[in-house]
């Protein structure tokens, strides 16, 4: 599944993160593979999401979370 | 005097960096600009122990030395010449404990410069408090550091930053990674071919669009010894490096760093939840703003009149004291009266800034572009479009420099060409002493019609920004992909020290910056008010008292009528009188015609110019509200600020693009003329229709 379709208070861990439209500094802000993501909250429509990722508190846009592959761990 | 060391300061943002420097430099910090970019440069000189001295630059915040913006550009540039004059011999990278993995990024980065470099671990008090803690020494030896723990907020660990600072010439300038790990073949080939430059500095200069000395990337590309790789190869590369760098980081913490959860307490979670939510999130946020304008309107007040009738019986005492003659006049008339039209506006201003620089500090404004980004992109705007149409409440010049962070190029442009329309401090001046004039007192639900008004105005000014983004959306051809990111950092208690600094900083740069102009306006203005050609003027004397020789007026009333004969005979009435047909319609006569005029250089000019317009030949004690409420409609009779034209002139300055420094700042920002010019031309024709349709329904 992919990041969007996320949850809030659901929890997974970064399978794959398409490099052409994910821009570098995402990268660098942790969302690598591998790494836990959390939906700690989501904005009316539930975009943007507010999101930790391994341990750093960002918000992105769904859309941008749609090219983030993810799997979850619990079901919050 | 010794050799300064240069001392870079670098780190995320949110790391408390500009505690650092303020904890470092306290007052002896200046704030000025990058040559030819608007980037802000902010240095200072911090003693250190053992007669030494440092000159230290506050750098922008930046995630990691690939740039994204024009920020993070001055960052790489300064580190990849080592012929600046600001070169530091030592870098000192500030992380935030709470955040260590992520900030830790850039610091390996700048190690691999070799760089002499400092860790400066921050808020280094939270660490009980969130379970965490570090092994100094492990850190230190895998770093290849040293570090300093530091918490600015208990004023701790800064003596020994400045110590190892002192001591910059034993630190290792030893890289973490070897670059040649991200591809071996391909970095191989790049050594062979310059085999005297450090690969990740080559690295940076092939990825980054910076000049750096002799090797710059087209040489790179030319080089026949070396093959090049497509853009996508290089940012799989960079995409490479990025998670080696991790690995080596997660490697490094694993044994230097332990949390423990469960002793972790998070005052984040509970915040988040009233702060961010669906109804109460905006809710706060309403009463925010709400708060901050009757702040800025009723707080305000008392300073204000102080400092409005100071200026007045300065002027009055002048006039009594030094002798009477041209350069009295000047004085007391032009400069005093400019003078104060600059110096009221301090409480405001600093009320204003001081809000502003709480809400950032706090980490609230994050929460406000979370909330704001959904509402604001069906405008064609961004959520951290949010913060420039806030900061343009200050002003409009770091407001379109803080649309940088605006990734999207097309978001970027509606938000500079729109910020504009924010109330910013230099329209408070007009709208405080109009809203004074033409408001009845009262109050409603506890708050008082004039401070309402104010409320409505900026509401104005808002609705006006955001409904000129929604046409631009719909009518620019722009394809340019979208895409949001935004850091939630911890919330803070606002630090004391910073919050003044900013407060000072700011309002100095408002005093000055604007004051000059005022200043030079005021003195202008009463040169052409107090000369004037002809007989007209200079017989004025005589022909008004002939004029009225029949009706047996006082000597009191006489010398008035002579006063605004020779007014409107005078240099700037003629001017004034000549526009006068074009600003009739509004409900304006030629006085304020003047003062629209000379508000095209800067709005707060507008009080001013009719504070020496009007004190030019009077000679009582006045303040200026009180001579504004005298003035009589030449035409209409009754007051010439009334309901119908004070709203009118309310609207004019809500709308008019009247501000040639935010002119040359979108010059700059967008590189061409042309959106400058749509602005002024479209905002101003706004202006116009709408100050008349309000006037001729009113009146």
């Amino acid at each position: 599944m992919t990041l969007a379709e996320l949850k809030r208070g659901q929890q997974g861990i970064i399978k794959d993160v398409s490099s052409k439209s994910i821009p570098l500094k995402l990268l660098e802000m942790g969302c690598l593979p591998g790494n836990a993501v959390e939906l700690v909250q989501v904005a009316p429509f539930s975009d943007p999401m507010y999101l930790n990722i391994n341990g750093t508190h960002l918000a992105i846009r769904k859309e941008t979370a749609t090219h983030i592959l993810i799997e979850t761990t619990t079901n919050g | 005097m010794g050799k300064q060391i240069n001392v870079a300061l670098i780190g995320n943002p949110n790391t408390g960096k500009t505690s650092v420097f303020n904890a470092l430099t306290g007052l002896n910090q200046k704030v000025g600009n990058y040559p030819g970019i608007t980037v802000e440069k902010k240095e200072g000189v911090c003693k250190l122990p053992r007669g030494l001295k440092a000159h230290i630059i506050d750098l922008p915040g930046t995630y990691s030395l690939n740039a994204s913006s024009l920020d993070e550009s001055v960052v790489i540039e300064l580190l990849l010449n080592k012929n600046d004059k600001d070169y530091p011999d030592v870098a000192v990278v500030i992380t935030d404990v709470e955040n260590l993995k992520r900030n830790l990024l850039v610091y390996t980065q700048i190690k691999d410069l070799e760089i002499p470099t400092i860790l400066v671990v921050n808020m280094s008090d939270r660490m009980a408090y969130k379970g965490i803690s570090l092994d100094i020494s492990h850190l230190e030896e895998q770093l290849k550091t040293k570090i300093a723990l530091v918490s600015t907020r208990k004023n701790k660990g800064i003596d020994n930053l400045k110590n190892l600072i002192s001591n910059y010439k034993t630190l290792s300038s030893e890289p973490c990674l070897d670059t040649r790990d991200i591809d071996t073949a391909y970095f191989e080939g790049l050594k062979k071919a310059f085999p005297n430059q450090s690969l990740y500095k080559l690295w940076l200069v092939i990825t980054q669009d910076v000049n750096f000395g002799k090797v710059d990337r087209k040489t790179i590309a030319d080089t026949s010894a070396f093959k090049t790789k497509s853009e996508t190869d290089l940012k799989r590369l960079q995409q490479k490096e990025t998670i080696k760098r991790y690995q080596f980081i997660n490697n490094v913490l694993k044994k230097g760093q332990s949390i423990d959860l469960k002793s972790a307490k998070d005052l984040r979670i509970k915040l988040d939840r009233v702060l961010t939510h669906k109804v109460w999130g905006y809710l706060i946020f309403f009463i925010i703003l709400l708060t901050i304008f009757q702040a800025i309107y009723d707080w305000a007040e008392v300073p204000m009149d102080f400092i409005d009738s100071a200026f007045a019986s300065l002027s009055e005492w002048t006039k009594n004291t030094l002798p009477a003659g041209a350069f009295t006049n000047l004085l007391a008339e032009g400069v005093i009266s400019g003078l104060g039209g600059i110096v009221i506006f301090i409480p405001q201003i600093a009320f204003l800034f001081l809000f502003i620089s709480v809400l950032e500090e706090s980490g609230y404004m994050s929460r406000v572009v979370f909330l704001m980004d959904r509402i604001m992109r069906r405008f064609g705007l961004s959520g951290k479009s949010v913060v420039p149409l806030i900061s343009g409440t200050a002003c409009a010049i770091p407001a379109i420099m803080a649309t940088r962070n605006i990734e999207n190029w097309k978001e970027r442009l509606i938000t500079i060409l729109v910020t504009p329309f924010t109330t910013c401090s230099a329209r408070l001046p007009v709208y405080l002493i109009i809203i004074s004039l033409v408001i009845p007192q009262g109050r409603f639900l506890g708050l008082s019609y004039q401070a309402l008004t104010l409320m409505l105005l900026y509401l104005i000014g808002f609705g006006a920004a955001v409904g000129s983004a929604y046409l631009l959306n719909k009518f620019m051809k722009m394809k340019s992909k979208s895409f949001f990111v935004v850091e939630m950092p911890n919330y803070k208690l606002p630090l004391f020290k910073n919050v003044a600094l900013t407060v000072l900083e700011k309002t100095k740069s408002f005093v000055f910056g604007a004051g000059k102009i005022i200043l030079a306006i005021s003195i202008v203005l009463w040169f052409l008010a107090s000369y004037g050609p002809g007989e007209e003027f200079n017989n004025a004397e005589e022909i008004v008292t002939e004029q009225y020789a029949s009706q047996n007026l006082s000597q009191e009333e006489l010398d008035q009528k002579v006063a605004s004969h020779k007014l409107e005979h005078s240099f700037i009435g003629i001017v004034g009188r000549a526009i006068e047909p074009a600003i009739r319609p509004l409900g304006y006569d030629w006085k304020i015609g003047i003062a629209i005029v000379s508000s095209f250089a800067a709005r707060e000019v507008f009080v001013g110019t009719l504070a020496t317009i009007y004190s030019v030949g009077s000679d009582e004690e006045v303040t200026i509200k009180n001579r504004m409420a005298a003035e009589v409609n030449p035409i209409l009779g009754g007051p010439l600020f009334n309901l119908a034209s004070g709203i009118s002139l309310l609207l004019f300055y809500a709308f008019a693009m009247q501000c040639m420094s935010t002119l040359a700042i979108v010059k700059r920002e967008t590189n061409t003329w042309k959106w400058p010019m749509f602005q002024l031309v479209t905002m101003t024709a706004f202006a116009y229709i709408v100050a008349l349709i309000a006037y001729q329904l009113l009146k």
